[in-house]
C-alpha cells in the first residue's frame, strides 16, 4: 500500500480515504538531527522499550534522494535489523525523493497506514528539521532532536529555529566528553526561550544509544509528553493543526497536479511561453495571465 | 511487465558471511543508476530478508553469498517466498558463484546472476531489463 502511495498511483487515494476514519490513535514521535548523531541506533533501542511495554511500532526511516540519479541508499534499517522478524513492529525506509526537508505528503500518507494498521506509536526518522512545507513539526506529536557532544549543535539548533520546535532534546553519544557541556548548553538555552502555551518544559536527555544507556527514560519520558498533552487537552489542538496542515497539502499537490496537466497540452501555456521567449511579455505577467485562465476552465468544471 | 516508478532492491546478505564490500559497492552502483537501494547488513537469516522484502515492499532481492552456500540458501529462499505469495519479487545474486551453478540457480527461479567480475554496467543493466 505505501508502494502505491509513494509512486503516486491513483488508487492511493481511494485507500487513503478507505484508511483513513481507523487513524489517528497512535502517537508519532518525530526523530531529527544531523547525520551520524545516531538516529537509527536510538531509535532501534526505543523500539526495544517500546515493545517491553507491549507497544506495536511502526517506523517511517527517510533518506535523502539522490539529486543527481535519483537513486537512495536506504540505510536506516540496517541498524534495526534485530526487529525484523517482530511482528509487532514495522519498518518502513522511504526515499526523500526531491523533497527538500526530506519529508513530504508520502511520508505522512505512510503515517496513516501504519496508524490505522493499529500501531501505538509511529516514529518517523529523518535528518534536519526542515524549512520546507514539511518538516517533522507538523508531522509528529512529539519531536526529539538528537546531536552528540563536541560538535556545537546546540548552537546550531538555536540559529535554525530548532530549539522551538523540540520536545526533548537527546544528546547521544553521553559517554563522550563533553556530554555534560553540550546537556548545560541546552539547558541554558531552553531556560531562556519563552514558555509554550500549555507549558511543556522541554527536556534534555542523555543517551549513550549503542548499548541502550538511558533509553528506557527516553522512552518513557515521550509517554509522558504524550500524556501531558492529553491531560492538558493539547492533543486535540495538535491533532487539529496537524490535519489542517495535511489538508492545505493535498490542496497543493492537487492543485498542482491539475494544473501540470494544463500546461502539458495547452496553447495559453505554449502561448505565454512563446511571448516570454520573445519578450512580448515579462514571466510575471504571463503567469499571473496563465492562472487567471485556469482559474476561469476550473470554475466552468 | 509494469515499468516501476523507482526500482527498489533489497541487497541481503544471508548466513554467516562476514565480508559485504562488494555487497555495498554494488549497493553505491545501484543508487547512481537510480534505484532505491535498501541494505539489510551481515549476517541475516532468511526469515529476516523475506520480512524486509515485505514490509519495505521491494521489487527485486539481491544476494550477496560469497561463501559459496548460494544453492542451499537459494534454494531455501525461493520455498519461503512461494510459501508466503511473494510472486512479485525477483531475485538475483551476486558474489561467489561458480559458472557451472548459474543454470542449477536459474532453474531454481534466481531471475538473474551477476558472478564476481561483472561489470557495474551489466549489473545495472540486468537489474533494468528485469521490468522492461
Amino acid at each position: 500500500m505505501i508502494r502505491l502511495i509513494e509512486d503516486n498511483d491513483p488508487s492511493s487515494f481511494e485507500l487513503l480515504k478507505a484508511l483513513y476514519p481507523h487513524s489517528g490513535k497512535a502517537f508519532i514521535i518525530g526523530i531529527t538531527g544531523s547525520p551520524g548523531v545516531g538516529k537509527s541506533t536510538l531509535i532501534d533501542a526505543l523500539i526495544f522499550e517500546f515493545r517491553k511495554l507491549e507497544m506495536k511500532v511502526g517506523v517511517i526511516a527517510v533518506d535523502p534522494t539522490s539529486p543527481y540519479s535519483g537513486g537512495a541508499i536506504l540505510g536506516d534499517r540496517l541498524r534495526m535489523q534485530r526487529h525484523a522478524t517482530d511482528d509487532g513492529v514495522f519498518i518502513r525506509s522511504m526515499a526523500s525523493r526531491g523533497q527538500k526537508g526530506g519529508l513530504s505528503r508520502a511520508t505522512k500518507d505512510a503515517a496513516i497506514v501504519l496508524d490505522a494498521m493499529g500501531h501505538d506509536i509511529i516514529i518517523i526518522e529523518t535528518v534536519g528539521a526542515g524549512q520546507g512545507e514539511f518538516d517533522i513539526a507538523h508531522l509528529a506529536h512529539s519531536t526529539g532532536i538528537v546531536s552528540i557532544p563536541g560538535t556545537g549543535d546546540g548552537i546550531q539548533a538555536v540559529k535554525a529555529g530548532i530549539l522551538e520546535t523540540g520536545d526533548i532534546f537527546i544528546v547521544n553519544k553521553s559517554d563522550k566528553p563533553d556530554a555534560e557541556a553540550s546537556v548545560f548548553q541546552l539547558d541554558m538555552m531552553i531556560g531562556m526561550r519563552r514558555p509554550l502555551e500549555g507549558g511543556w518544559t522541554p527536556k534534555v536527555l542523555k543517551t549513550q544509544a549503542l548499548d541502550g544507556t538511558g533509553v528506557e527514560i527516553l522512552a518513557k519520558t515521550f509517554l509522558s509528553h504524550f500524556d501531558f498533552m492529553k491531560k492538558q487537552g493539547l492533543m486535540d489542538q495538535k491533532r487539529k493543526k496537524l490535519e489542517h496542515l495535511y489538508f492545505q497539502s493535498l490542496l497543493t499537490d492537487l492543485t498542482l497536479e491539475k494544473i501540470l496537466l494544463f500546461m502539458n497540452d495547452s496553447k495559453v501555456f505554449r502561448e505565454a511561453l512563446n511571448n516570454i521567449e520573445s519578450r512580448k511579455t515579462d514571466p510575471i505577467t504571463a503567469a499571473q495571465h496563465v492562472v487567471n485562465k485556469i482559474c476561469v476552465l476550473g470554475s466552468n468544471d | 511487465m509494469k515499468t516501476k516508478n523507482k526500482i527498489r532492491v533489497l541487497i541481503a546478505k544471508p548466513g554467516l558471511d562476514g565480508h559485504d564490500k562488494g555487497a555495498k559497492i554494488v549497493a553505491l552502483a545501484l543508487r547512481d543508476a537510480g534505484m532505491e537501494v535498501i541494505y539489510s547488513g551481515l549476517h541475516q537469516t532468511l526469515d529476516q530478508i523475506i520480512q524486509t522484502a515485505t514490509q519495505e515492499a521491494v521489487d527485486v532481492i539481491g544476494l550477496s553469498i560469497m561463501s559459496g552456500a548460494h544453492l542451499p540458501i537459494c534454494e531455501k529462499l525461493i520455498a519461503m517466498m512461494k510459501a508466503q505469495g511473494l510472486d512479485d519479487i525477483r531475485l538475483t545474486i551476486g558474489g561467489v558463484i561458480p559458472h557451472q551453478d548459474i543454470p542449477k540457480l536459474k532453474q531454481m527461479g534466481v531471475v538473474a546472476v551477476f558472478p564476481g567480475g561483472t561489470s557495474f554496467e551489466d549489473i545495472t543493466a540486468g537489474m533494468n531489463s528485469l521490468f522492461e
